[in-house]
């Protein structure tokens, strides 16, 4: 565990004049990373979430208060150990570019003490855990792309096996494509490691997909709400927290809901390759098209088959929901579908039936019912207040 | 040229004096520029003084320097340890500059992952710094040692032996032939100093010849 106690940073005036009070980067702060969890802290640019980060392993001293970990004031320890026992990770990975891949991972167990050759084969491990080509290991960082890079980031923060993580916006400066790949991959690492991570972000969404507690920090660095993402959307304690939460709040915080279980309805089907007669012969203007193992494929509009069913006929725009997915998932596949009927897939991908938008949404009305009768405050998925981010309702909702 | 195939001995000869004149002071300027470019790049008002004072020293004329420090030495003027001592104030002046843009040229990511992972100062010099500085010391390098092949010359104004020798030794006998074989060869030498400092360069810095992604 990580803890605040009345932190405050104060930076001296640029100008330099005595007597100016200077400006407050982080204020009278107080908070608690629990362990082996993800404390995520979210804020507009120059709200002293890096500063805040970069107290914890003193690259930045505080003015006043105390940071402990897992009890022990870190202004009592010393820092180079102090550093070592913490994995940080930021923006730009700042990989060493003299070191191979290899190397740059083996950097912290190396500087502990470790042999070189058990530190590089731990190295590599890590290097396959992270989801980078073992090939890679032998590379310089000016050969592998920002996302690749990144991992390396995480690979060499993870070396020397840290309790504790720093992340100072690690996933910020890669494509959106490759930064919702990281984020899974990193919620997967984490169900594993169960490490206790402090991680910035000025990107919401971020900060709700992988944070276990959200902290949502205000200009001047004063700690505006700390609370679950579900709680977060649900229930905003000012303005600034709900302008900055933004948007969809209440279609957002869905995806906290776990889907419960719904009747489907039952849906025919096409194979690919299927005659323009045997489509027609269903008798709706719109046919889901699936594969061999049974898995959605896409929707056809019947009227449109000329021949046969083929890969370029099938409308894309629809996306599928699973059964052991969010309520969130579930509704968009409705919302998303041509014909009105989500699709919803098993865990392993398979069809299970289709869903409508109408019928999704008692499921929602009777969950906030449930919740505001309660005596809790409303959570996540009923039971889901206590599970970790990265055992949340699978959310990715894959387009088909 | 049969000229110079005629004196090859006297030539190589004194080529060898030259290329220890030039090139000892090279290394220990080399040795006494890191830590005060090191100083400089951590300091900022030390810098600014460092790099004023080594800056001024080159604008020192060498031959008033060759005659300046035996009497603050207390060696006689045909020693050689007056080069070298005089060639190491010009190399030192020339590369403190030169060291402290190169450990300061290192990417400001990279620098505060190094600290973050607890490298104290001394070992991240060592150990990420000056490894990452390599490729512009190299090129101040460069720059010194022709510096230097050309100064030293003029040594042999004082009678100290070198390849400037056949320089004033041709004028003086009106024989061009003498002061174009002067010439040739400290070019000669100048190249095999660069091509030295660039091989060695090369082998320090594998990762700067990669092809990126
Ligand atoms: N070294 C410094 N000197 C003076 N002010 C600083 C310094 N570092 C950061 N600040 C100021 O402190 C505030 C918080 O900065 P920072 O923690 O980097 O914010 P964030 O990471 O949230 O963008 C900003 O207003 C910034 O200008
Ligand atoms: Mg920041």
């Amino acid at each position: 565990m990580i803890r605040f106690e009345g932190v405050t940073k104060r930076y001296a005036d640029a100008s330099g004049t005595d007597g100016g009070a200077g400006s407050v980067a982080v204020d009278d702060l107080t908070l608690e990373a629990p362990t082996g969890k993800i404390t995520v802290l979210v804020g507009p640019s120059g709200c002293g979430k890096t500063t805040t980060l970069r107290m914890v392993n003193r690259m930045i001293t505080p003015t006043s208060g105390t940071i402990s970990i897992n009890g022990r004031d870190t202004a009592s320890l010393d820092v180079a150990e102090l550093r070592r026992g913490i994995g940080y990770v930021i923006q730009h990975a700042g990989l060493f570019p003299h070191r191979t891949v290899l190397d740059n991972v083996a950097t912290v167990p190396r500087l502990l003490g470790t042999d070189k050759r058990t530190a590089r084969s731990r190295a590599m491990e890590l290097i396959e855990r992270v989801g980078l080509d073992p090939a890679m290991a032998k590379r310089y960082p000016a050969q592998l792309s920002g996302g690749q890079q990144q991992r390396v980031g995480v690979a060499r923060a993870l070396a020397a096996d840290p309790p504790v993580m720093l992340m100072d916006e690690p996933f910020s400066a890669v494509d959106p494509v490759v930064r919702e790949q990281l984020q899974n991959e990193f919620l997967r690492l984490q169900s594993d490691l169960g490490k206790t991570i402090l991680f910035v972000t000025h990107d919401i969404d971020e900060a709700v997909k992988l944070g276990d507690q959200v902290a949502v920090l205000r200009v001047g660095g004063v700690l505006a709400q700390l609370d679950s993402p579900a709680k977060l959307l649900a229930d905003p304690v000012d303005d600034f927290v709900a302008g900055f939460v933004g948007r969809d709040r209440g279609y957002r915080a869905l995806s906290f809901a776990a889907a419960p279980e719904l009747s489907l309805t039952d849906e025919p089907t096409v194979r690919l390759g299927a005659g323009a007669d045997e489509v027609r012969a269903i008798g709706t203007p719109w046919v889901l098209c699936v594969g061999d193992a049974g898995e959605p494929l896409g929707w056809v509009r019947a009227a449109a088959v000329e021949s046969e069913v083929t890969r370029s006929v099938l409308h894309r725009g629809g996306t599928v929901a699973s059964t052991t997915g969010s309520l969130r998932a579930l509704l968009d596949a409705a919302l998303s579908s041509p014909s009105g009927r989500g699709v919803v897939a098993d865990a392993d991908g398979r069809l299970v039936g289709t869903i409508r938008a109408a019928e999704v949404i008692p499921a929602i009305e009777a969950r906030r019912d449930a919740a505001s009768s309660g005596a809790a405050a409303p959570s996540g998925a009923g039971t889901g207040a206590t599970t970790s981010a990265a055992d949340r309702p699978a959310e990715e909702a894959t387009a088909r | 040229m049969t000229w110079a195939l005629d004196h090859i001995g006297d030539i190589m000869f004194r080529a060898g004096q030259h290329a220890w004149l030039a090139g000892l002071p090279l290394v220990l300027g080399l040795v006494i520029a890191l830590p005060l470019g090191w100083l400089a790049a951590r300091r900022p008002r030390l810098r600014a003084v460092l790099l004023t004072t080594t800056g001024l020293l080159y604008t020192i004329p060498s031959l008033a320097l060759f005659i300046l420090l035996p009497p603050l030495l207390g060696t006689k003027i045909l020693d050689p340890v007056n080069v070298i001592v005089a060639m190491t104030v010009y190399t030192v002046a020339l590369l403190t500059r030169t060291v402290a843009d190169g450990l300061s040229s290192v990417d400001g990511s990279t620098r505060q992952a190094a600290i973050a992972m607890g490298y104290g100062s001394f070992a991240r010099f060592r150990a990420v710094d000056l490894p990452l500085a390599v490729p512009v010391i190299a090129a101040g390098l460069r720059v010194a040692a022709v510096s230097n092949v050309s100064i030293v010359s003029v040594a042999s104004l004082i009678g100290i032996s070198q390849l400037g020798y056949f320089l004033t030794d041709g004028y003086a006998r009106s024989f061009p032939t003498e002061v174009w074989v002067g010439i040739v060869a400290c070019l000669l030498l100048a190249l095999v100093f660069d091509l030295v400092i660039q091989v060695v360069s090369r082998f320090l810095t594998p990762w700067t010849r990669v092809v990126a992604a």
